[in-house]
């Protein structure tokens, strides 16, 4: 389990994250919603050590990320992958060599092994063998992302967080990288923190839902029980009302 | 008037907080060529990057500043009827002076501004935080490999720069203006000492580390986008431009 306690973050003395609690639960699909700008990136940023807070603690099975440092934080590293809102594909690699990338670095498989890997997450991305020869900016923004998944996945971490996977995507690209999150969590299991704010389709993956607003998360629970919350902050966001609230 | 101490009080503090900074990220860069893995690999496609791919460009300047040195020291040397000290003068020019410094000046506009560029783009499209999160060091995948290539490549390319001028100039001052040949060599092999070179070789290794680090360093701290991405490149090409001779005055006092 991830734990973020009283978590604080400022820049240029603005509050960004104003004393942060949540759990994520391991083995499940955390979902962060909230506006854009309000801050859900650099949480995520947090979680994986990124970032350093001014404030608080995130601890990852007891261990608070904040703290550690050199090897200790690199094998804390390793049990995490990240999905970039970008992509953070490395463009002077192709995408065999993107997805091969974490294996060849850390994991010191055989050549024939890491191949047949690669193919795997390529064909379980619906992606062609072919497509493995191009490089990033051969790809459509679909592509990308689920290029970057499948490096994210290549390694099979504990825990992955998604930046806003399908921000860019066109409604059937985003429906199809969600279902691809929700495939590949079903087969492996891992505790994902996803940052979004697509309404509602993030519904569809969530098997919680946080809502981050002014610095601070003010729901946390099930998909079905944040659509009946009674906050009207949540309520706005969620029917997508103009932002009179903040008015 | 106190409004101005404060402006000067708030300059040194930012110069000094960016000299710290940049002399940090040095130490780090160097200190984890010595701890595994420690990449051949990535430091050969940086030799590469850095070194061969401005050979052409050190070439021609080599060759048109020999024939130039050629041209002036020739009718400067006819003056006092010593013709026969071009090869001297041409050779004593490039090896202490002009070839450390204009082959930097090169390295810097072609190879340092496209340090930043890449290292730069990398830092705002997310790649350097995807190598920090796959438990990857950017510093030691990115910037380490760049720094030990310039400081391979620089002294090589400047070695080059030193033949080809020297050719350069043989080619106008000897074969076009009749000046013998054997003298122009003689002269040169006379005139040129242990310490001439050993100048020019730590000028080399000294402006190969500037260029290298300043382009890194400016690169690795891009901000805000595409337009960040320009002004660090523009600030790496005039900063180290402008460090390199700072250097070589320094250098040469010292080697005098």
């Amino acid at each position: 389990m991830i734990q973020v306690i009283d978590l604080h973050k400022s820049f240029n003395g603005q509050a960004v994250l104003d004393g942060i609690n949540l759990e994520i639960p391991t083995g499940k699909i955390t979902v962060v919603i909230g506006k854009s700008g309000v801050g859900k990136s650099v949480l995520l940023k947090h979680l994986i050590g990124l970032l350093k807070p001014d404030r608080g603690q995130v601890l990852v099975d007891g261990l608070d990320i904040t703290k550690l440092k050199g090897r200790k934080l690199q094998d804390l590293k390793k049990r995490f992958a990240v999905l970039f809102q970008g992509g953070a594909l490395f463009d002077s690699l192709n995408v065999f060599e993107n997805i091969a990338f974490p294996l060849r670095e850390k994991a010191r498989l055989p050549e024939g092994e890491i191949v047949r890997r690669v193919h795997e997450r390529l064909e379980q991305m619906n992606l062609s063998l072919e497509v493995g020869h191009k490089y990033p900016d051969e790809l459509s923004g679909g592509m990308k992302k689920r290029v970057a998944l499948a490096r994210a996945m290549i390694q099979e971490p504990e825990i992955i967080l998604f930046d806003e996977p399908v921000t860019g995507l066109d409604p059937p690209m985003s429906n199809t990288v969600f279902h691809l999150i929700k495939k590949t969590h079903a087969v492996s299991n891992y505790t994902a923190l996803v940052v979004a704010h697509d309404i509602p389709e993030v519904f569809q993956i969530a098997d919680v839902v946080a809502m981050l607003h002014r610095g601070r998360i003010i729901a946390c629970c099930g998909p079905e029980e944040i659509q009946r919350h009674s906050d009207p902050v949540v309520q706005s966001f969620i029917r997508g009302e103009p932002d009179f609230l903040e008015a | 008037m106190v409004a101005f101490i404060k402006l000067l009080g708030r300059g040194v503090l930012n110069w000094v907080r960016e000299t710290g900074r940049i002399q940090l990220f040095l130490l780090q860069g160097l200190a984890l060529a010595f701890v595994p893995p420690f990449r051949p690999r990535r430091v050969l496609q940086e030799i590469n990057q850095i070194g061969v791919r401005s050979t052409l460009i050190i070439l021609l300047t080599a060759l048109f500043t020999g024939m130039v040195l050629g041209l002036q020291g020739y009718y400067t040397l006819r003056k006092y009827g010593s013709e026969g000290a071009l090869g001297a003068a041409v050779a004593l020019s490039l090896i202490r002076e002009m070839g450390p410094v204009l082959t930097a000046l090169m390295v810097s506009a072609r190879a340092g501004s496209a340090v930043t560029a890449e290292v730069g783009i990398m830092r705002i499209t997310e790649q350097l935080d995807a190598l920090d999160t796959m438990a990857v060091n950017p510093l030691q995948y990115v910037v380490m490999p760049k720094l030990l290539a310039g400081l391979i490549a620089v002294p090589l390319l400047t070695a080059i720069f030193d033949v080809v001028g020297i050719l350069g100039g043989y080619l106008i001052g000897v074969v076009l203006l009749g000046v013998s040949s054997g003298s122009y060599f003689s002269g040169m092999v006379q005139s040129v000492e242990p310490l001439d070179i050993n100048g020019g070789i730590v000028k080399s290794l000294v402006f190969g580390l500037t260029i290298i680090l300043v382009a890194s360093f400016k690169g690795y701290h891009t901000e805000h986008g595409a337009e960040g991405v320009s002004r660090a490149t523009n600030q790496t090409v005039v900063l180290s431009a402008v460090l390199v001779l700072a250097w070589d005055y320094i250098l040469t006092s010292f080697f005098m």
